[in-house]
């Protein structure tokens, strides 16, 4: 491999000279109970090779038989994103050798995938919306895992030999391939990473796949080009394999489009080529040859019978889809009343789903947005855990929220109840009274500790009698710090203009 | 009679990893270029028309239901395997000499 790093150039500087010309193949994994073609179970993190039946194994005279269920997902994910769906489709070999197909060929389509001609609409982050058109969408097989063993740095490259996993061979895949997109311009990154965001959220939205990215569940391959500016005739490609966080897919596209500025600008050409993506030195190297149309020697799969599809099956598949995630949110935060920036923001702290049900239970859109975007997004950020993992009922809002509306405590006593109620001590009310938290609302000790305050800081006193209410604060302050937080501030700050005879 | 040369057949056996000789490759050229020939006359009578057939029974739509079924212990998985370590199949060096 060659560690040397390549020449690029700024981003600001290829995008001067050249359009990007992007183009994703996406792998989603589906979360059927049992793989493609056996009724061995589909679970991720199980000892090694025992998920595995005759068939995963590739062992001589088996025989394959297809997922009901895979199929119709596949067709619900076609459905989702536009596409046309094949009245009939066949699944064919694709022949290559490699340890991690035990059959030494991989069972796809080819020539008709069940899904075509589709198109989803990007939504990037200031709103501007960008159309990708979907070329196709197929099924196939997961591969087993490999473990590069013998070397230094767990790669391939200087390993000794390696281990296989094959209970992830044959889990049931469903490959989704772009059109070229071209216009993004400078956008491209941007746009590289929204789009596996929003597929990412289609195949979750569907219920037809984890979609957990750190898990393998979506994993993108990401093609670049350059074409000059100005140049109708797309530049040579390379694909960068496996860049599986929204973040690196981002990155890597940029770093492909600054490399291949490089390259072009030297009066090279581009050499169409499988790249690999380091996170590390977020970089590509060089990976293998690749030309448009590999040598897999495709043939119909004689196994397996071609599938039909019938109106009647559509229609009813169709009738299952939920709402669009983007009509969702449109729908979402017309019925909330969110600006735009609170939207996104709940968006992308991952908690709509939560504020929905927050709303539905009862409380205000804009105070259940207050919780999640606030106690509860930092207690998960502190734990490193998504808000809605952290066991924060809707009820449990609500009855919070109860508490700071009939005075029992106030705001900052309600954070504490929080703790205590995921600390597992029980209810909100339970806690108030566990850990003795109500509000002092009997005036006779506030007065005493006013008065304490008062006495202790006797200059502000004066300027208060003065008519500089605004220093009011130092005395609540004392106020609420004697009383540990449980007086109600509002009230003190009443207590303690009435004391000193001025009109707040 | 179809043309079929040297270099095709051994890029077809490069393809499916199957070691040939000189000899081997130019005897497979011939009887490769018999096999094309046969198959070309089947096209003389099924014409565009006539849609492709990928499997000899007119079946369709043979399917399982999504239900977990028996599996092998990973000691079954592995018994046929030459050589396996840490409850996984073993296999040489993928690259060699980088």
């Amino acid at each position: 491999m060659s560690m040397a790093t390549e020449e690029i150039l700024t981003f600001e500087e290829a995008l001067e000279k050249y359009d990007p010309v992007l183009g994703f193949e996406v792998h989603v994994e589906l979360n059927t109970r049992t793989k493609m073609f056996s009724s061995a179970p589909n679970a991720f993190g199980d000892t090694p090779n025992t998920n595995v039946t005759p068939v995963d194994l590739g062992l001589p005279g088996v025989l394959p038989v297809v997922n009901r269920v895979a199929v119709e997902s596949s067709i619900k994910i076609g459905l989702a994103l536009g596409c046309k769906i094949a009245e009939k489709c066949y699944f064919a070999r694709k022949n290559y050798f490699y340890p991690d197909t035990p059959k030494n060929f991989q069972t796809s389509q080819f020539e008709d995938p069940i899904a075509y001609d589709g198109s989803i609409d990007i939504e990037l982050a200031d709103g501007t919306v960008f159309r990708v058109e979907i070329e196709r969408a197929h099924m196939e097989e997961d591969a087993g895992k490999l473990t590069h063993m013998g070397g230094s740095t767990g790669r391939i490259q200087g390993a000794e030999y390696s281990l296989v996993d094959y209970n992830r061979s044959g889990v049931p895949l469903v490959e989704i391939v772009t059109k070229p997109i071209v216009g993004a311009g400078a956008r491209a990154p941007e746009l590289a990473k929204a789009y596996v965001a929003a597929i990412r959220e289609v195949v979750k939205n569907l219920g037809v796949s984890d979609a957990r990215m750190e898990r393998g569940n979506v994993r993108c391959d990401a093609n670049v080009s350059l074409k000059p500016k100005g140049q109708e005739k797309f530049g040579t490609r390379t694909e960068t394999k496996n860049v599986n966080s929204l973040r690196a897919v981002e990155h890597a596209v940029r770093y492909e489009i600054q490399r291949h500025a490089a390259v072009l600008d030297s009066g090279t050409a581009i050499v169409q080529e499988t790249r690999h993506w380091h996170e590390d030195t977020r970089s590509t190297t060089s990976g293998r040859p690749k030309s448009d149309a590999d040598d897999y020697r495709y043939f119909p799969e004689p196994d397996l019978v071609p599938i039909v599809t019938t109106e009647e099956w559509i229609e009813r598949l169709r009738s299952e889809l939920p709402e669009p995630p983007a009509e969702r949110r449109k729908r979402l935060q017309q019925d909330w009343g969110y600006s735009d920036a609170e939207f996104r923001d709940v968006v992308n702290a991952g908690v709509m789903s939560s504020i929905e049900d927050t709303i539905a239970a009862g409380v205000k859109p804009a105070v259940a947005r207050k919780w999640w975007m606030g106690e509860i997004s930092r207690r998960a950020k502190v734990a490193d855990v998504e808000p809605s993992e952290l066991g924060v009922t809707p009820e449990l809002i609500v009855e919070l929220n109860s508490l700071i509306e009939s005075g029992k405590i106030n705001d900052k006593l309600s954070r504490e109840v929080l703790d205590g109620v995921l600390a597992g001590e029980g209810t909100p009310t339970e806690v108030v009274e566990a850990r003795g938290l109500a509000v002092v609302s009997d005036d006779g000790p506030l007065l005493e500790a006013i008065d304490a305050a008062l006495a202790a800081q006797p200059d502000v006193a004066d300027k208060i009698r003065g008519g500089k209410v605004q220093a009011v604060g130092a005395i609540v302050g004392g106020v609420m710090k004697a009383t540990r937080g449980q007086a109600d501030a509002g009230r003190v700050r009443e207590l303690i203009l009435q004391r000193l005879g001025v009109e707040g | 009679m179809a043309e079929i040369n040297r270099e095709e057949v051994a890029h077809l056996a490069r393809l499916a990893h199957i070691d040939m000789n000189a000899e081997e490759l130019d005897r497979m050229a011939g009887e490769l270029a018999v096999i094309v020939d046969s198959i070309k006359r089947v096209s003389e009578v099924a014409g565009d028309e006539i849609p492709a057939t990928s499997h000899p029974i007119p079946l369709s739509n043979v399917y399982r239901e999504d239900v977990v079924g028996e599996t092998l212990t990973n000691e079954e998985a592995l018994s046929g395997a030459p050589d396996n370590a840490d409850g996984r199949f073993k296999v040489p060096a993928i690259l060699d000499g980088e």
